[in-house]
């Protein structure tokens, strides 16, 4: 089955967004939404008929997935093995991910018609999604080092566009500037890492890199400050992931992040460009695990850390787009702890199989979550919980799947949430104790903000509304229905049949002891909650008094923000910046100057000797003249 | 004219004329001096061919042609030199060499 | 002294003389009128050496045509009666300076150089010479028709071009 038609998933997002950015602003706007979303609309029955196509190839034999490389085209060659290649990889992993991608960008699509209209720079909004949509799609299928690189830059600068798409707004840009220089910061790491294994394996491509158990970086020995030089490249890589997945401590922008409109912080900062780094990860994974096992341990302790701290710090944050991304930085953490404690091989690759099953569920209930909350920004005017309450008597539709992804990501039965936080738990309990009870705290926590939330905008106080409240318009309940049905349904997706860490089927063991641990706890996260949001009581405040500094630590983030800038301004700035910008302004730049200077001396004088008059010159020539004439006679006759 | 007049005589002659209207034409301020001055050389430079011709070679008659050419372009030049001068003078009113001076940075 | 010599060094001051105060003189059209004498003398020069077309040449083109419209030009565009003012002194002195240096320069090379001189009798060139040469008639030397031609092409060239630049415009 020839599958060269793969190549227009890729294509047509990018010239939307050609067409868009070049011609958006001779386009309705209404027209420039509708073309957007139908293209991406043929883009996501691309993916699912992609999907069906590759799932039955019969080049799958002994019941291990393939990987499939219909369209490669050769770049730079280097050597033999080492060419950089623009190419399309489908494996399990790439065509699920391309499924997710296309599906959220079609929602966040289809919802942004009502969400943004009227808004300045529509056209542009969309013109950027597509880009978005392109890059990431593109970098779901990489496959080379190379490539993945390339998109990995081109998702930041998408990124940084739409979070600073009010751009007239000073805090929209400067997180926008925040989110890119972080990431930035943690690409050259990736880039390094890159070029180290590279460099010692010998190739970019994926598939020789990882193939045969990643026999081919076995065979370097050499070492330096104690590690092999494989794990320095793969912790470089790992920071690369750590910084687009805001891992601890390179989270600091996507808090800050949500400045963009609530669509694109569904669409990117929940669901697609924060778990590119889980998605790196996962590729390179033998690498991982036979070649670099510390780092596999490094990484699931980041990923503990970061879940524990999140959700701490969601606890006590009041803006509800904030609550929404410390929640989405918790469950990355959930994601990178179990691609950590993961083995390799048909019984044992639990972990990577629930990472990417919560990778997939998250990313329908958390994109449901943040369309929702933007329903209710939309139709209050308002971000901060402590002005709402009460809405469920004015919006129904978007109190329904609000819920709905609360008990998602809560990990109630028969949800989504449930079954994949489950083999998430069953992994951890697997392979590392310690791990697991953090995990089930965590998900304690979780439950017990992401139900704060719920009991204090919904229920709560009845406040009087300035202005009429009104349920979203059509075209942002369609999706929210829609992601709603998914989040409750993809749970039953047997993804174990088709995504796991060495191609085989994996099935997951039934623990019912953790089932109903879990359960348990959310229950109990659940009910504090009730107990103290439904119904306007003193308890929260009481407890806040009795927390005391850890309460307001938390609430102010525990001032990781203030210790990065404290580093830039007084290590960075003071003394190196302005050293440097120093010699640069009167050393270099002088130097230059001096040179032009000098010049436009040396003209000034020169210049009187063209005068225009031409008896001057004549008297010149007559004199030069008689003056060669005198030196030849001179030389001719010595 | 040859027995009785030795070539070195007319030459000097013909040199001096010459460096009269060098001289010429870095001193004068009028244009239309500074044309005299260059009919001046013109005119000194043909007596130098034809004497050539006359004293070393008469059987040709290279150096009497050379004249004969040197004399017509100094009559075209002459003529459009005084077109221009005509069309200063118009434009200027003046023909000193130091008016001339507007295109000059 | 013979009297071809005693002709010749009479013609030779004149010359000098007369070009000295071309260069020198304050008044335009006495300087037209030196000069008018030194194209003269010149050819009076070019009969003395038996050329008598060259001679006729230089009086018809140099002095009835150029020197003509020399004081054409004067009539039209200067104050006739108008003393010039000398030149100043640096460039006064800086001419001087220059030419005087060539001339002895000059002088001095050709006083020290043999000229071949070629001292037999020959017969001086005629009109019809002349015009067979010029047409590339004679096959014993190399003719001058192109050049010719150019001169022709050249003349009407300056013509028009001195037509152009001159004309009133309406």
């Amino acid at each position: 089955m020839n599958l060269s038609f793969v190549v227009l998933i890729f294509i047509l997002p990018l010239l939307v967004f050609a067409v868009l950015g070049l011609a958006g602003m001779y386009l309705r706007p209404r027209l420039a939404g509708l073309l957007a979303t139908g293209i991406t609309g043929i883009v996501f029955l691309l993916s699912l008929l992609t999907a069906w196509i590759y799932f039955r190839l019969p080049v799958h034999s002994a019941g291990i997935y393939q990987p499939v490389i219909p369209v490669s085209f050769e770049w730079l060659r280097f050597s033999d093995r080492l060419v950089a290649t623009l190419g399309i990889l489908l494996d399990p992993v790439a065509v699920m991910m391309l499924v997710v991608v296309s599906f959220v960008s079609l929602m966040v699509h289809w919802y942004s018609l009502g969400y943004m209209q009227g808004e300045k720079g529509f056209q542009r909004y969309y013109a950027f999604l597509s880009l978005f949509t392109f890059s990431m799609m593109s970098l779901v299928v990489a496959t080379n080092l190379v490539q993945m690189y390339i998109f990995w830059e081109l998702v930041g600068i998408s990124s940084y566009l739409l979070i600073g798409f009010y751009y007239t707004r000073p805090a929209a840009i400067a997180a926008a500037k925040k989110a890119f220089i972080v990431t930035r910061f943690a690409d050259l790491g990736f880039l390094i890492g890159i070029l180290l294994l590279s460099y010692y394996a010998g190739t970019f491509d994926f598939g020789l890199i990882v193939g045969n158990h990643a026999s081919s970086v076995g065979v370097v020995s050499s070492s330096f400050a104690g590690l092999k030089v494989v794990e320095w490249a793969m912790l470089l890589v790992f920071m690369g992931a750590a910084g687009k997945s805001a891992m601890f401590p390179l989270h600091i922008w996507l808090p800050d992040a949500m400045e963009g409109p609530t669509p694109v912080s569904a669409l990117i900062h929940a669901a697609t460009m924060v778990v590119a780094g889980v998605y790196l990860i996962a590729r390179m994974f033998p690498v991982y695990y036979f070649h670099a096992p510390a780092v596999l341990s490094l990484i699931a302790y980041t990923g503990a850390f970061t879940s524990l701290f999140a959700a701490i710090i969601a606890c006590t944050q009041t803006d509800i787009k904030r609550v929404l991304a410390f929640s989405t930085l918790s469950q990355i953490g959930y994601m990178m702890l179990s691609l950590g404690v993961s083995g390799y091989g048909q019984q044992d690759s639990a972990g990577y199989t629930a990472s990417l099953f919560h990778l997939f569920t998250h990313a329908m209930f958390k994109s449901l979550l943040f369309l929702a909350a933007g329903a209710v920004i939309h139709a209050v005017h308002e971000n901060s919980i402590l002005r709402m309450g009460g809405l469920r008597k004015y919006m129904p539709s978007t109190h329904l799947a609000f819920l709905v992804g609360c008990l998602a990501i809560a990990g109630i039965p028969f949800f989504s949430g449930f079954y994949s936080k489950e083999e998430i738990l069953i992994a951890a309990w697997e392979h590392h104790k310690a791990l697991f009870f953090v995990a089930w705290l965590v998900a304690g926590l979780t439950a017990f903000y992401m139900f704060r939330l719920y009991f204090t905008v919904f229920w709560g106080r009845d406040r009087y509304y300035h202005h009429p409240v009104n349920e979203a318009p059509r075209s942002m309940r369609i999706p929210l229905l829609v992601l709603s049905f998914i989040s409750i349904v993809a749970g039953y997706v047997p993804f174990g049949r088709y995504v796991s860490a060495a191609g085989h089927f994996s099935e997951t063991h039934f623990y019912p002891g953790i089932a109903i641990a879990s359960v348990t706890i959310a229950l109990i996260g659940i009910l504090i909650a009730m107990k103290m949001y439904a119904r306007p009581n003193a308890f929260p405040e009481k407890l806040t008094k009795k927390m005391g500094l850890f309460y307001v630590a938390a609430c102010n983030r525990f001032y990781i923000d203030e210790g990065y800038l404290f580093i830039t301004k007084k290590i960075i700035f003071n003394p190196i910046a302005h050293t440097v910008a120093w010699v640069d302004r009167h050393v270099v730049d002088g130097m230059v100057n001096a040179i032009a200077k000098i010049t436009e001396e040396i003209a000034f004088r020169i210049r009187k000797m063209q005068g225009g008059q031409v008896q001057e010159y004549g008297l010149i020539m007559a004199a030069s003249a008689t003056g060669l004439a005198l030196l030849l006679i001179y030389l001719a006759t010595n | 004219m040859i027995q009785e007049i030795p070539i070195t005589h007319v030459l000097v002659l013909s040199s001096f004329l010459f460096f009269c209207g060098i001289c010429g034409f870095i001193i004068r301020r009028n244009l239309i001096t500074l044309l005299m001055a260059v009919e001046l050389i013109l005119n000194a430079v043909s007596i130098n061919f034809v004497v050539f011709n006359k004293y070393l070679f008469p059987h040709q008659m290279e150096g009497l042609f050379f004249a004969l050419f040197v004399i017509g372009i100094a009559a075209a030049e002459a003529a459009v030199a005084i077109a221009l001068i005509i069309n200063v003078y118009r434009r200027l009113g003046s023909i000193q060499v130091e008016d001339v001076a507007e295109m000059k940075y | 002294m013979t009297a071809g010599q005693f002709i010749f060094y009479t013609m030779a001051f004149i010359m000098v003389a007369f070009s000295v105060f071309t260069i020198f003189s304050r008044n335009i059209l006495r300087s037209a009128f030196y000069l008018f004498c030194v194209l003269v003398t010149t050819s009076f020069l070019y009969f003395m050496l038996g050329y008598e077309f060259m001679a006729g040449v230089q009086l018809i083109l140099y002095v009835g045509g150029i020197v003509v419209l020399i004081v054409f030009s004067i009539l039209l565009t200067s104050h006739i009666g108008h003393k010039f003012p000398w030149p100043s002194k640096r460039k006064l002195m800086a001419g001087v300076t220059v030419s005087l240096a060539g001339f002895l320069l000059a002088v001095k090379v050709l006083c020290c150089y043999p000229f071949p001189v070629v001292h037999e009798k020959v017969k001086l060139p005629g009109m019809k010479e002349i015009g067979r040469q010029l047409l590339d008639l004679d096959t014993r030397h190399s003719g001058y028709a192109l050049p010719f031609e150019i001169i022709g092409i050249l003349l009407l060239a300056a013509m028009v071009g001195a037509i152009m630049i001159a004309k009133k415009e309406k």
